[in-house]
Formats: structure tokens, C-alpha cells, sequence
């Protein structure tokens, strides 16, 4: 565990992180650094490089160069299982349940990390294997709950509407209790009331102490939740700071609203109009 | 035993067998599709326990308490060699790598001497027993259906659902896929033992592509949401040509029908039921 220059314990450290797909540079030289405990967004315009980011982080790309170092490891090489069991949990922005499968079921495959019955404990149903079996079963009721879905546990997962998959799926990514939780755009498609109990959970899994690192194109609810927010920008890091920070930079701006809007709004700023 | 029942499996011996072991088939095609994988060399394994088990009993005269269990190495072996390399990418890679070997492995009978060419191997003792048969399939059968409703079952339906999805939440995709195969082969090798030590002949031309289709088909028919579907599939596909026998000119057609009209009418088969995936 490695402390930054504020105290602070790091959890997630990106060093030059880089990613070419042939000529394009999806992600390029960003370093970042999560810090544990608190929620940290990533925003940027479309094509900032913010899902390859995740992606990168997750493991299902591989780097072109630079380091992910997660509570000291360097997972950068690592398949997206072991990064699993190293206390690294996801949801995709392109909602992907297991749709067959029934909601607990789904939040089970979750804990499969976290389980250890062998092909003995499972074919013989050994002791060790219920009591494993039934310690699963209330933890994937416990993170249903959290996400207040305790009640359709044993619905299809391909019933449930859109915003009830999304919860899904955080409680799939959370019932591991994983150190860093990464969410790529969660309030995606969601109506604004979906949007709101989004973030009431977000804060109640801050207060639980996981730590969240998001990417959204909400800005209402970026800047409602974070801690810190990054920006990138064609895939390079253009800003970095608190959520009011952030607002006020002015290449943030820039790259939000191109250089013109910019320019104008600067100038209206110091005749007293409000930013963006 | 009662005499009619007696009677009975004397009478219809070879169909007993057959669907015993065809029901062992079918469920080495489940392991596979199980994980979201597609395998066309389930003839292929069982060709291999056919001849190695046949060549273990009459050239090296073991036991079959030894020929077996044994007759799950080569075909094992071959799953391995195939697995390496094909397991390592998604798509369609694994059934086309294992329709060459069944033709490759089907040449290979034909022009080696040792294997007994054209004419196959005969003379195979009928060393296996009904009994053996069914209580495989009973085991197997048990055994799938014990670890479909484990963490192990839980990952094999995320995998065949989204791999993607699966890796991260900790499953180590490439291992189930190659465990998935490696089972799948020993279950077709031990069914190929069990056949050739029951009809105490083999030729080269029952391992093809042919009955590599047919036992997708038992699969197909049957569905994959329990381990008893896939037999059920076996069975269905296996008697009908029995019953159809007074028209037995278009048999094929009537099965080929009846495939085609499962396939469209019957997505996730004849037993359209799904397991519980907890055992708690």
C-alpha cells in the first residue's frame, strides 16, 4: 500500500498508459492515480478514450505500453480473471447480464472468484461445499439488496427493464467486495429517476467504502457524486481535479464546446455570466 | 431377472446397446455446447477409445477392467493436441480443426495395415455388458448434473452466454473450454470402448463426419439445459429409425424433418427446461 504526497492511500496507479489501434492512439500516455475510498469519474467527448481506458484497466485490451499498478501489484499483464482476483470489479455500458440466467444466478457467477469448491466438495456435495454454497447465496441476497433488487431474485435477468439490469450488474460487479469497482457509464439510457436512485447508491457504496472509478457523459450526475474527476481528451489526460475545478478549466471547456464557444464564454465570464 | 425381460433385451440387444451408448454420445456433445463451444469430433473421439480399447484387448490382451478406463487416454490425448491451439480463439475454430480430424483419423484406419484397413478391426470380444453401458450413462448423468449446480455449472452458463463478461467476473475461460473438451473426449472414448467391446467389430468409416452430425443433432433435438435432455435427443433420433422401419426408403428424410422442424419449432429442445444453477 503506497501513500501519495496528501496522505492519501493509493489504489489504482496508471503510468504512461498507451494503447495504438493501428494509427489511431486510443489511450495515450495518461497517468492517473485513484485514491482509495472515494469515487473518481472519467469524462471526456465521445472518442476520448474513456471505455479503452477501462478496458485497459479490466484487462480486455492489452497495452501498447506504460504500467496499472492495483494496491502495488502490476496487473498489466494479467488476464481479466486474475485481475478479478486481485479485488477489480466492472459493469459494461453495453449492459451484459447473463440473460439466461436467473438474478441471484447472475450475482453468484459474480462471487465465482471468491469461491473455492473443488470437483470433489461439488460431486460428492461435501460440507465444506453447502455451507460455501449457502454463505454465496446470502451474500448475493445481501448485494441485491443493496441495489434493491432482494425482490425479483429469482426472475429471468432478460425480464428485468433496463435500469433494473444496470443495478443488476453493479450487484454482480459488487458482491465480490472488490477493492476498486469500475463503472462505465451506469446512467446511461436511464430516466432521470433512475439517474437519481443511481447516484443514492453510488454514495451508499462510497459510504460502505468501496472505491468507484466511473466514466459517464451525465455531467449533472459527474459532478453530484465524484470526489475527483479526470478528462481526457483523444485520448490524452487534458485536466485533473475536484468537480468544481474541473468545471472551470478552460481547456476542459475548450474541448467540450471547441475553441470559439470557448473564447466567447471566457469573455462573458469576466462581464459576470456564468460558465458552463 | 423375469423371463419376458429377459426375453426382451435378447431380442433387442443391439438397440439397448445402442442407445445406452448413444446416450453417453450425446452427452459428450453437452460438455462442449455447454460452454458455448462447437465440437464436430465427437466421432472422431469415440473412433479413437473404439480402436485404441480394441487393439489394448486383442493385441495386448489386457483385462477389460483395464481397457476400460483406459480407452479414455487416446482420445484425450488428441483432445489436447487439438485443444492447444484451437482453445486460444473464440469462434468456429475448434469444429472446423475437428472435422479434419475425423477425415484425417478416417485415412489413416483405412491405410494402415495395423489398424486393419478397409476391413476394420473383427473379432472384438463382447466383453461389454449392459449394466456397464447404463451405469455410465447413470453416473454421467449424475455427475454433470451434480456440477451444473455448483460455481462450476454457474460458469460454464456464463461462458456460453458472454465469454467477456464470464473472464471478469473471475472465470478462467480457456480452462473451462479446454476441462469442457477434455471431459467431452473421455466420455466419447469410453462410449467407443463400450461399442466396440459389444458389436466385436469396428470399421473405419463409423467415426466420419456422418455420425459426428448425428450426435450434434442428439444434442440439438434433446437441448442443453439439463444432462438429461441431450440423452432424451439420443433416444428420440435413436429409435425412430426403428419404428420408421416400414419406410425405411425415406427414413433419412423423415429424420432430417424431424431435425430441421425441432431446430425451427424447438430452440432449446425437447426438454425445454433450465437446471437451478444453486445448490444451497
Amino acid at each position: 500500500m503506497t501513500r501519495n504526497a496528501g496522505g492519501r492511500v493509493t489504489l489504482l496507479r496508471i503510468e504512461g498508459l498507451t494503447r495504438r489501434f493501428s494509427g489511431l492512439v486510443a489511450v495515450d500516455g495518461v497517468d492517473m492515480v485513484v485514491e482509495a475510498g472515494g469515487v473518481h469519474a472519467v469524462i471526456g467527448p465521445n472518442g476520448a478514450g474513456k471505455t479503452t481506458l477501462f478496458n485497459l484497466v479490466s484487462g480486455l485490451v492489452a497495452p501498447s505500453s506504460g504500467r496499472i499498478v492495483l494496491e502495488g501489484v502490476d496487473i498489466g499483464g494479467a488476464p481479466p480473471e486474475r485481475r478479478a482476483a486481485a479485488g477489480l470489479g466492472r459493469t459494461f455500458q453495453n449492459i451484459r447480464v447473463f440473460g439466461g440466467m436467473t438474478v441471484l444466478e447472475n450475482v453468484l457467477t459474480g462471487l465465482h472468484v471468491r469461491l473455492r469448491a473443488g470437483f470433489a466438495g461439488v460431486l460428492l456435495r461435501l460440507p465444506g461445499f453447502r455451507a460455501e454454497e449457502r454463505g454465496a447465496v446470502a451474500r448475493a441476497r445481501a448485494a441485491l439488496e443493496v441495489v434493491g433488487l432482494a425482490d425479483v431474485a429469482d426472475r429471468r435477468a432478460g425480464s428485468l427493464s433496463y435500469g433494473d439490469q444496470r443495478r443488476l450488474e453493479i450487484a454482480r460487479a459488487l458482491a465480490p467486495e472488490p477493492r476498486l469497482l469500475l463503472l462505465d457509464e451506469p446512467a446511461a439510457g436511464m430516466n432521470p429517476a433512475e439517474t437519481e436512485g443511481l447516484a443514492t447508491l453510488v454514495r451508499r457504496l462510497r459510504q460502505l467504502g468501496t472505491t468507484v472509478l466511473l466514466v459517464e457523459h451525465d455531467m449533472g450526475f459527474v459532478m453530484d457524486i465524484s470526489d475527483r474527476v479526470t478528462v481526457l481528451n483523444f485520448g490524452r489526460k487534458i485536466a485533473e481535479g475536484t468537480p468544481v475545478e474541473v468545471r472551470q478549466d478552460p481547456a476542459v471547456v475548450e474541448a467540450y464546446l471547441g475553441p470559439k464557444v470557448a473564447a466567447r464564454l471566457a469573455a462573458g465570464a469576466k462581464a459576470g455570466v456564468r460558465g458552463v | 431377472m423375469p423371463v419376458w425381460l429377459d426375453d426382451f433385451l435378447w431380442t433387442y440387444q443391439n438397440l439397448v446397446h445402442a442407445l445406452g451408448i448413444n446416450g453417453l454420445l450425446a452427452l459428450s456433445m453437452y460438455v462442449v455446447l455447454a460452454v458455448g463451444q462447437l465440437s464436430l469430433g465427437q466421432a472422431a473421439f469415440m473412433g479413437l477409445g473404439a480402436y485404441s480399447s480394441a487393439l489394448m484387448t486383442l493385441q495386448l490382451k489386457l483385462p477389460f477392467v483395464v481397457v476400460l478406463p483406459a480407452s479414455v487416454l487416446v482420445p484425450v490425448l488428441f483432445a489436447l493436441a487439438i485443444g492447444v491451439p484451437t482453445l486460444r480463439l473464440a469462434g468456429v475454430y475448434l469444429a472446423i480443426s475437428t472435422i479434419g480430424l475425423g477425415e484425417v483419423l478416417r485415412a489413416v484406419y483405412l491405410n494402415v495395415d495395423y489398424f486393419g484397413g478397409a476391413l476394420g478391426l473383427s473379432g472384438i470380444p463382447e466383453r461389454g455388458q449392459t449394466w456397464m453401458i447404463y451405469g455410465l450413462l447413470f453416473v454421467a448423468v449424475l455427475g454433470l448434473w451434480l456440477v451444473g449446480r455448483s460455481r462450476i455449472g454457474r460458469a460454464m452458463e456464463a461462458m456460453r452466454e458472454d465469454e467477456t463478461a464470464a473472464a471478469v467476473m473471475g472465470v478462467p475461460v480457456r480452462r473451462y473450454r479446454m476441462g469442457a473438451l477434455l471431459a467431452s473426449a473421455a466420455l466419447a472414448g469410453v462410449a467407443g470402448c463400450l461399442s466396440a467391446h459389444v458389436s466385436s467389430f469396428i470399421g473405419p468409416n463409423e467415426y466420419g463426419f456422418e455420425p459426428a452430425v448425428t450426435i450434434l443433432s442428439y444434442a440439438l433435438l434433446g437441448g442443453i439445459g439439463t444432462p438429461v435432455a441431450p440423452v432424451l435427443g439420443a433416444w428420440v433420433l435413436t429409435l425412430l429409425p426403428e419404428l420408421l422401419r416400414g419406410i425405411s426408403d425415406v427414413r433419412l428424410v423423415v429424420n432430417g424433418v424431424i431435425i430441421v422442424l425441432a431446430v425451427l419449432f424447438l430452440p432449446n429442445g425437447l426438454l425445454a427446461v433450465r437446471m437451478r444453477r444453486r445448490a444451497a
